[in-house]
């Protein structure tokens, strides 16, 4: 048979796709619709929290932070509760990592504050001694993508049926109707901060990349379900 | 045409390949030293403003080599080594010429795209696959046009019988055509949105858990399909030609070749340990993985054994030199690989320095040896020259396999002390250290790691050095050398 099939490129193609293709329908479509669930009560990522975490995707974070916490007790210990697959039901794309250069960030919302943040990012050695972080100073100036953040909610919502609002929906007059509201809630992270240039930023209407990423660090951990638990 | 004349193959498009192998190499390997030696010194990390971190470089670094310089090298050695097995000149078909000169030709667009907007922070963060939707869309067009080279060539062969390399070939084809699209797809939310935001951004089709399975089902074969198959090819291919002698057996071959086609891809869900996937996968991932490892030993013993009793021509050729050993680190890094997917080990080794540890021992010692050699073992023959200097080869040898062994143990060592440290408890079963003492604790042996760097990249200026000399300088040769590389 393989003599034959050495002569018979088409057939043999054929075979080699037969063969490698196999795993992947026994392994990985069987479980597609039982992994996606969200826990109950898990809210999707307000834009500006979608705008932080496109800001983590952009600077790379996950090169040395995970977001995946396992079912140890050393790492329950310094990161609290394991991770749950409910709770990355929004996550698109994941972003467990696949290297701890630096801690796991999966509930980093849970035990650090706006200040944490903004002084950690503007210089690690500061709130961390031997940290071999880099400092991220250009966040604070940089702009944050926030009208592609929001074309990303209404993309899932549309798409992926990700539970939005009515008034987050196709369009530029939407975009626009939807913009004071991510004005708002960067205004509230603006109040903890420190750094002036970004608080002017803020009232100014625009929003530093720092402030969105702040946004999303906040997020991380159990506040975008604990709230909304049915008692 | 006449089926008794000598056939006169037209390299010019493996030359192309050849040129941007070099080219992504350097440049990919200087990346790699600079990012580690970033993390034995941070102050490194602002030489060029935001786009010089760590985190910013190191997916450009992944890139770089693998794309850049690996997937240039399969490209190169395809297009030398498939006219000779198939018996087929490029020069017969203008439709060929031209698909391929195309490919090259987009593939070189792709590339300087991808440094860019990598560069420039647009990007998917899903690993080697992090290149956004309009180049995704350049990548398979690239891709197809690679098979239809592929087939054309097979379809006009004299050769009836597929030489084992063309079935390596062919599966890498096949295989990441597969994997790259599953893994990739994705919606562009400047067009779901009605034109709002960034032209580039996208979100995946598949969400947390689903995502990463899928993600690891191609980050996984990634390495099986761009790191394994397509280097096997080479092996199959040059180390016979430069040595001389007939592959040992062909029925380990056969075992081999089916044996690794079929056992790959369950592997994937290894890199999921422990995680929310469910667990008879990650039970599965463990499981195949060691299985692997008979597949993988299978060709590096049948090559290993193709030299027998001509053991002689490791201490007369360096090129055997660079393929014995290519040979041995593929047999420790896939005995490496299958230890570290034990779900045990994996609690200790998943997170930390042993798993770019194990990578680099497969790329720098096993792919990039690989490519090396076969680079050098196509220039007499291409270029009508012999290799400049054998000196310089020798040379090169001795520094990049320090180089490798550095490497590697001082990450074994890192590895195993960071995840030893995450875990350890004092006596009242409190955790013992914090976080940044597992990091600073880790300061030598990531200076030592940026040291294998510096010696590999050295090694790597001398490999470029010398072909750009044999390709410009060197003795010329009236005739095509049979086995042995001629070379001063």
């Amino acid at each position: 048979m393989f003599h034959w099939l050495e002569k018979n490129p088409f057939f043999f193609a054929v075979g080699v796709f037969l063969v490698i293709a196999f795993a992947g329908l026994v392994e990985i479509l069987p479980n597609f619709a039982e992994a996606s669930r969200p826990v109950v009560g898990l809210k999707p990522y307000t834009v500006l929290q979608l705008a932080g975490k496109n800001v983590y995707m952009k600077d790379q974070c996950i090169a040395c932070h995970s977001q995946l916490i396992r079912p140890f007790k050393a790492e329950t210990d310094r990161y609290g509760q394991y991770s749950l697959s409910g709770e990355y039901a929004y996550d698109r794309p994941f972003l467990w990592g696949s290297k701890r250069t630096g801690p796991d960030l999966h509930r980093v919302g849970n035990y650090r504050t706006t200040e944490w943040h903004e002084n950690h990012m503007w210089d690690p050695t500061s709130v961390v001694p031997g940290s071999i972080m880099p400092a991220y100073k250009h966040m604070f100036s940089n702009a944050a993508d926030i009208a592609t953040a929001y074309a990303e909610a209404v993309t899932v919502k549309n798409v992926f049926h990700t539970p939005y609002g009515d008034d987050i929906k196709a369009g530029k007059k939407a975009w626009e109707a939807y913009r004071p509201k991510v004005l708002a809630e960067a205004k509230k992270i603006a109040a903890n901060m420190k750094n002036k240039d970004v608080k002017d930023a803020v009232n100014a209407g625009k929003v530093p990349e720092i402030v969105a990423l702040i946004a999303y660090l906040n997020s991380l951990g159990s506040s975008r379900y604990e709230a909304n638990k049915v008692k | 045409m006449q089926s008794n004349a000598a056939l006169e193959y037209d390299y010019s498009v493996a030359k192309l390949f050849t040129y941007t192998a070099i080219l992504f190499g350097l440049v990919g390997m200087l990346l790699g030293t600079l990012i580690a030696a970033q993390m034995a010194f941070p102050e490194l990390n602002y030489l060029f403003g935001q786009y010089g971190t760590f985190s910013r470089l190191r997916p450009l670094h992944t890139n770089v080599v693998i794309y850049g310089f690996t997937v240039s090298g399969v490209f190169a050695t395809f297009y030398y080594s498939a006219q000779r097995v198939l018996k087929v000149s490029m020069a017969e078909s203008k439709f060929i010429m031209f698909v391929g000169k195309l490919q090259f030709g987009l593939y070189l667009i792709a590339a300087t795209g991808m440094v860019v907007t990598l560069l420039l922070g647009i990007t998917t963060t899903k690993e080697y696959a992090q290149m956004e939707w309009p180049l995704d869309i350049l990548i398979v067009l690239i891709w197809v046009l690679w098979g239809v080279a592929m087939f054309a060539l097979i379809g006009i062969r004299r050769e009836k019988a597929l030489y084992i390399s063309m079935w390596y070939y062919i599966a890498c084809f096949l295989g990441v055509a597969m994997l790259y699209l599953f893994n990739n797809m994705e919606v562009p939310t400047y067009f779901a949105s009605g034109g709002i935001g960034s032209m580039w951004h996208s979100v995946s089709m598949y969400s947390g858990t689903n995502d990463a399975l899928v993600q690891w089902w191609w980050g996984h074969n990634a390495v099986a399909f761009v790191f394994t198959v397509p280097i096997v090819a080479m092996i199959y291919y040059f180390l016979p030609k430069e040595s001389g002698q007939a592959v040992y057996s062909y029925k380990l071959s056969l075992l081999s070749f089916w044996g690794l086609m079929f056992v790959y891809l369950w592997a994937g869900s290894h890199h999921l340990l422990w995680s929310t996937v469910p667990d008879w996968m990650q039970t599965m991932g463990s499981v195949f993985s060691v299985v692997l490892i008979l597949p993988s030993w299978g060709s590096a013993i049948n090559m290993l054994l193709t030299m027998k009793g001509e053991w002689n021509q490791l201490t007369e050729n360096p090129l055997i030199k660079f393929m014995v050993l290519a040979s041995t680190f593929y047999m420790l890094s896939t005995l490496e690989g299958p230890i570290q997917a034990i779900k045990s080990v994996n609690a200790i080794a998943h997170f930390t320095d042993w798993i770019p540890g194990h990578v680099h021992d497969g790329v720098l010692g096993w792919v990039a040896f690989m490519i090396m050699a076969a680079l050098f073992h196509m220039a007499p023959r291409m270029f009508k020259r012999e290799i400049y200097s054998r000196k310089l080869i020798e040379a090169q040898f001795w520094i990049q396999t320090t180089a490798v062994v550095l490497y590697f143990t001082s990450m074994w060592i890192a590895g195993i002390t960071q995840g030893m440290m995450w875990r350890a408890v004092d006596e009242y079963g409190n955790l013992m250290y914090s976080f940044i003492d597992t990091v600073t604790v880790l300061h030598p042996y990531y200076a030592i790691r940026a040291l294998a760097g510096v010696l590999y990249v050295t090694g790597f200026v001398m490999f470029a050095y010398n072909m750009i000399k044999t390709m410009t300088s060197s003795k010329v040769l009236t005739e095509e050398p049979q086995f042995k590389s001629p070379m001063a």
